[in-house]
């Protein structure tokens, strides 16, 4: 800078005289990785400051609503995985619950336990996933690195029983797609044993760690007034203060016969969304020890209402009227009670709900997922208003979205 | 399957507009049919008396080619309680919804949602903007009348 002259006079006269003082629109994304996918954010700035951050979103819409209208309500299942993609049984049990609702089915309780386990597992590895890229976002690295160890062992749980690691569509209407294979119990119960020690491993990263508080204390901060308004659910709203949590409150598939905490915070920042969730995590693993307990190594694990579920094999390949209907059931799927039914569940993110219009088809002719990170990535704006950029970058990962839930 | 006619909710509803409402059974929770006029008094009665403070979802059901042709579908929820209920209003083609965002500032995205895949429109608020599809699309996805598949191109 020029000797004696003073910044203001910058503005007036020579070097910077062409710069405007009227805020700046900056997009953040929607190639950058801190968005966690494709997400892009209009920010209108003065200097540092965020006077709005808006979230444009879309890019990965995908019309999975529109698609399931084609589809049987076995088939749509498959399209509910891919939605929240870091955590699928989630989104398959509220579907699952919502149809079965609707038709009056029952499902056995040794099938409702194996569904809890499974969504903590769900929870688990989505909060696992959360939390490595968070704090790497915040600066620390190696995190991730043993989030996304025990996330394997999840995923391995997960392979060992679906057959596959991701988008496995485990949960099926009238219970299961397979019984749980040999050997579950034993491989199970040894990474929920494992998990407390690793849990203790992440907390010392991150307790006390400056890098991780300073960055998250105040910052973006939540009312419970506008949580609630801006109809936020899950971590954020219960960070806001708000005691809500579908497995307590609202409770399906037995989950009132766990003990477990419902984490509650009052503050309402980015620190406390932290420690709601790490709460969380130590709560879904006792929320799977007690599962593991409850459900016997063998029984059914799907109705016996034909309605639904396929003959079993031995009676396909002795019986031709077993073969025929295993037949109809797979290509033209059943039938559906005409009427509308909503259930949502407690996912990790939030409550997903299902909203199903049936008119009596084998075909949804409405299918409606009331996905969680759409609604609370409207916090967003809320959230940063009157932070700094870089408290953007806390608010994406604080929200902790998964934009194939965004965008469906 | 038993279905849910009466509730405390559904009372106090039909004690504050006699003779307006519609109950429609439901297997899972409470449901109401109230005409578009009075569906914003209905709206800021079930936030302020009822607690209903949480707006769980917005969307819209297309009937096509039964008139009127959208069924818009509201599920509100009281979080101290978690009672529910859910609401239902219609509207024609080319005709406007009264928009619940100044109950419910998060009705927002869900009615810009709505307008980008049913192209309902919402007033008594800012423009409706798209959200999912471009700005320049044409056509609203999620109308029965809209194509599952792609147009030819040859």
């Amino acid at each position: 800078m020029a000797q004696g002259v003073k910044t203001d006079d910058l503005f007036e006269t020579g070097l910077h005289s062409s710069l405007s003082r009227e805020s700046m629109v900056l997009n953040l994304g929607p190639q950058h990785p801190a968005t966690h996918g494709v997400l892009r954010v209009r920010l209108t700035l003065d200097g540092e400051t965020v006077l709005h951050a808006e979230p444009v979103i879309g890019y990965l819409h995908t019309g999975f609503e529109k698609t399931a209208e084609t589809h049987t309500y076995q088939q749509a299942n498959t399209l509910t995985d891919r939605m929240d993609y870091l955590s699928p049984l989630t989104n398959n049990l509220a579907y699952v619950l919502a149809v079965e609702k609707l038709m009056g089915i029952e499902v056995p309780k040794r099938a409702q336990y194996i569904r809890v386990l499974f969504s903590e597992l769900s929870r688990l590895g989505s909060h696992l996933v959360w939390l490595g890229t968070h704090v790497m976002d915040l600066g620390a690295m190696s995190v991730l690195f043993y989030c996304l160890r025990e996330r394997e062992l999840i995923l391995d749980l997960i392979e060992q029983t679906a057959g596959v690691r991701m988008n496995p569509s485990y949960f099926r209407v009238g219970g299961l797609a397979y019984d749980l294979p040999e050997g579950f119990h034993e491989n199970c119960q040894r990474f929920l044993d494992g998990f407390p020690k690793w849990m203790q491993s992440y907390k010392n990263l991150v307790q006390g760690n400056p890098l991780i508080e300073d960055r998250l204390k105040g910052v973006g901060r939540l009312s419970k007034e506008d949580a609630l308004a801006l109809s936020a659910t899950g971590p954020i709203l219960r960070a806001s203060g708000v005691p809500m949590d579908l497995r307590k409150s609202d409770p399906y598939c037995f989950y009132d016969e766990f003990e477990f905490d419902v984490p509650v915070r009052t503050g309402g920042d980015s620190f406390d969304r932290f420690w709601v969730r790490m709460e969380e995590m130590e709560q879904s693993v006792r929320i799977m020890n007690q599962a593991l307990a409850k459900i016997d190594p063998v029984g059914a694990y799907t109705t016996t209402d034909r309605k639904v579920s396929l003959p079993p094999r031995e009676e396909i390949y002795g019986n031709m009227e077993a073969l025929i209907h295993q037949f109809k059931l797979v290509s033209g799927g059943f039938n559906v009670p005409k009427g509308e039914v909503y259930q949502g569940v407690e996912g990790p993110k939030g409550e997903m709900g299902f909203y199903i219009v049936s008119d009596g088809g084998a075909r949804p002719y409405r299918w409606r997922a009331r996905t969680p990170s759409f609604y609370n990535l409207q916090t967003m704006p809320t959230m940063t208003r009157g932070g700094l950029v870089a408290d953007v970058i806390v608010a994406i990962g604080t929200i902790d979205i998964v934009l194939g839930d965004v965008d469906k | 399957m038993t279905l849910i006619t009466q509730a405390p909710v559904l009372d106090a509803l039909e004690a504050r507009f006699p003779g307006s409402l519609e109950v429609v059974p439901a297997v899972d929770q409470p449901t109401v049919k109230a005409p578009k006029e009075m569906l914003l008094a209905l709206m800021d009665f079930a936030k302020q008396s009822l607690g209903m403070s949480l707006l769980v979802d917005v969307t819209a059901v297309d009937w096509f080619p039964a008139r009127p042709r959208f069924e818009l579908v509201y599920h509100l929820l009281n979080p101290d309680t978690m009672e529910r209920v859910r609401v239902k209003s219609w509207c024609h083609l080319n005709e406007e919804m009264p928009s619940v965002m100044g109950i419910w500032p998060g009705a927002d995205w869900p009615e810009r949602e709505t307008y980008d895949l049913f192209g309902v429109v919402f007033s008594g608020r800012g423009e409706v903007h798209r959200i999912y599809m471009p700005e320049d699309w044409e056509g609203h996805p999620l109308r029965k009348d809209y194509p599952v598949a792609g147009p030819r191109v040859d």
